[in-house]
């Protein structure tokens, strides 16, 4: 970044410097993840005797048995998965389709979609969730499956995602099919779709990731333990928990509710970084 | 907010646009447009209509006993001193925690970005990671390490300090909260700040090195002030961010001990728990007003540069 030759020699002393400090920070930032990990590997007996030790005495797997074979925590994974799967299959087709229109077709009312793609990622969810909870219950999906996904099945942030792609797709290739007779349905598919898979994965990845963590709504909608998802089963499990103290439990449902995201995000951390940089949103 | 930012389309090359186009359009948009309706455009406006109305939770099935009251929901709201408080916790959490995520995440952006070319992606990973994690699990960790007997106590002990119990004591547990969002927040600062600086053109650098300007001068004179339209972006996505805070406060301390730690979010969640519906949502329509009035800065102060 600097001019190389200037500062070779300031340089040799400051990088390892650099990195001294990072790796610092780097190992400050994951001492929450060595924690969690070494702490369900610990027996009961151990983390009671001892809550704050650092490393197991001897490594078992005993919480994580014992998790699962708490009532209903097999239950609060399948429904986590399900909501994961219908949230982002609505994002895939509500959002590229919207994308594609507000890009690449012209039409009255533009404008104002456009708007409300807007103002709908400034919202605060503070603003609606009671009247929104009214809404689920008027459309008889509270304490559903189908209620705790519905409202996050079209991410205004997908659209947004999908529609600055769809800018850079070069208008020729649609008006050549257009003028060879091609309906904008055909288009869309055969054309607009093929070429919008880097952009469908980031979608895909913002949404499973929104659906997999998010915590005040299901905590809302859900009111029966059967159509808990995993954080809101998990926060009932720890508040339950927290009376005998069963750390154990809540160490090892932590790792199971964020190992998923965290292998993912590893293989496709490109995605992730791509659709905050690229947006400035969550 | 809503007509910010149009499409792009020069008026003179507009395609001609029949009736037809444009019901093929709206259908391509029906899907969002149906959920965006039913979740963000009705609830925004009834949200409205319940905060002028004495509504709670067991008139769900007689609307009709419903009353308009007016502003007095608002009026209770500025008589009552645990909103007051919320609203002070609120501004302390974003007075805070913005400045720090933001902190945070530029020096690492800044120390990524300049020299450091091995394991940059391993680092950029690392930071990130708190991002994605779940807030439930990680709040679990925190009560384990905060613990009157926990982990963090545990590195006092060995240094000679006897460790409180954070989250039971009203001082302390608002510092703890904080720490929880800026450790998750910041690796979104530093990725906005890292394509912010990838942006700022090589030779402009190059220019100021040959003309004998040092590092310092050079972040001082070149890097803020071409980073300043990013570094306002971050300020206004991380304060309306903050300024709804919920999850933090609610899985740590539930807004306890004494109220030290609740949020307006919070203090709206629990009126609505009470079955409040009207107070609810006039409190929740101040969070709408100052989440907007943060908008519109951000786009007066982002327009001239973009």
């Amino acid at each position: 970044m600097t001019g190389e030759r200037t500062h070779m020699r300031r340089r040799s002393v400051a990088r390892p410097l650099l990195y001294g400090a990072l790796v610092l920070c780097a190992l400050l930032t994951m001492l929450p993840f060595v924690w969690v990990t070494s702490g369900s590997l610990r027996s009961l007996d151990e983390i009671r005797s001892d809550p704050g030790a650092w490393l197991p005495q001897h490594v078992t797997l005993d919480n994580f048995v014992r998790l699962f074979q708490t009532e209903g925590f097999g239950r609060f994974l399948v429904n986590s998965i399900v909501v994961a799967v219908i949230v982002v299959a609505g994002n895939i087709v509500a959002a590229s389709a919207a994308g594609y229109a507000l890009a690449k077709l012209d039409f009255a009312g533009k404008r104002i979609a456009f708007g409300a793609v807007m103002a709908a990622m400034m919202v605060p969810f503070t603003t609606v969730f009671v009247t929104q909870f009214v809404i689920t219950v008027d459309l008889g999906f509270a304490d559903t499956l189908t209620g705790i996904a519905l409202p996050s099945m079209a991410l205004p942030l997908s659209v947004f995602i999908m529609r600055q792609y769809a800018l850079s797709v070069p208008d020729e290739l649609l008006e050549a099919a257009r003028i060879d007779g091609a309906g904008e349905f055909r288009i869309f598919f055969r054309i607009f779709l093929p070429l919008a898979g880097p952009a469908v994965a980031t979608i895909t990845i913002m949404s499973f990731l929104y659906s997999w963590n998010n915590f005040i709504w299901p905590l809302i909608v859900a009111q029966s333990t059967s159509s808990y998802t995993l954080p809101v089963g998990l926060a009932a499990t720890s508040q339950a928990a927290a009376h005998v103290t069963d750390y154990g439990l809540m160490l090892a449902g932590a790792i199971v509710v964020m190992l998923p995201v965290l292998v993912l995000f590893l293989f496709l951390q490109r995605y992730f970084v791509q659709g905050v940089s690229g947006t400035g949103m969550r | 907010m809503t007509a910010t930012i149009g499409p792009t389309t020069p008026r003179g090359a507009r395609r001609p646009r029949g009736a037809r186009r444009t019901a093929v359009a709206w259908l391509f948009l029906a899907p969002f447009a149906l959920v965006f309706l039913l979740y963000t455009a009705i609830p925004t406006v009834a949200a409205l209509g319940f905060s002028l109305t004495d509504l709670r939770g067991t008139d769900l099935r007689h609307p009709l006993a419903v009353n308009f009251t007016g502003i007095q929901n608002y009026l209770r709201l500025l008589e009552d001193p645990s909103f007051l408080r919320d609203m002070l916790n609120t501004v302390l959490f974003v007075a805070v925690g913005v400045p720090l995520t933001m902190g945070i995440g530029f020096a690492l952006a800044l120390v990524l970005n300049s020299g450091i070319r091995r394991l940059r992606g391993t680092f950029r990973t690392v930071f990130f990671a708190p991002v994605v994690t779940n807030v439930v699990a990680v709040a679990m960790i925190w009560q384990y390490a905060f613990n009157a007997n926990g982990t963090v106590n545990k590195v006092l002990g060995a240094v000679g300090f006897a460790g409180p119990n954070w989250l039971d004591d009203t001082h302390l547990a608002m510092p703890v909260v904080i720490a929880l969002g800026v450790w998750r927040n910041f690796g979104i600062a530093m990725v906005l700040f890292l394509a912010g600086l990838q942006a700022v053109p090589h030779d402009v650098y190059e220019a100021a090195s040959l003309d004998g300007a040092g590092r310092w001068r050079q972040l001082r004179h070149i890097t803020l002030p071409l980073l300043m339209p990013t570094t306002l972006m971050v300020s206004v996505l991380l304060t309306v961010f903050y300024l709804q805070v919920f999850d933090e406060p609610y899985l740590l301390t539930d807004g306890g001990p004494l109220g030290s730690t609740e949020s307006v979010a919070l203090y709206t969640y629990h009126q609505f728990g009470v079955g409040e519906f009207g107070v609810s949502s006039a409190a929740s329509f101040v969070m709408l007003l100052l989440v907007t009035l943060v908008s519109i800065v951000q786009f007066r102060m982002l327009r001239p540069r973009t």
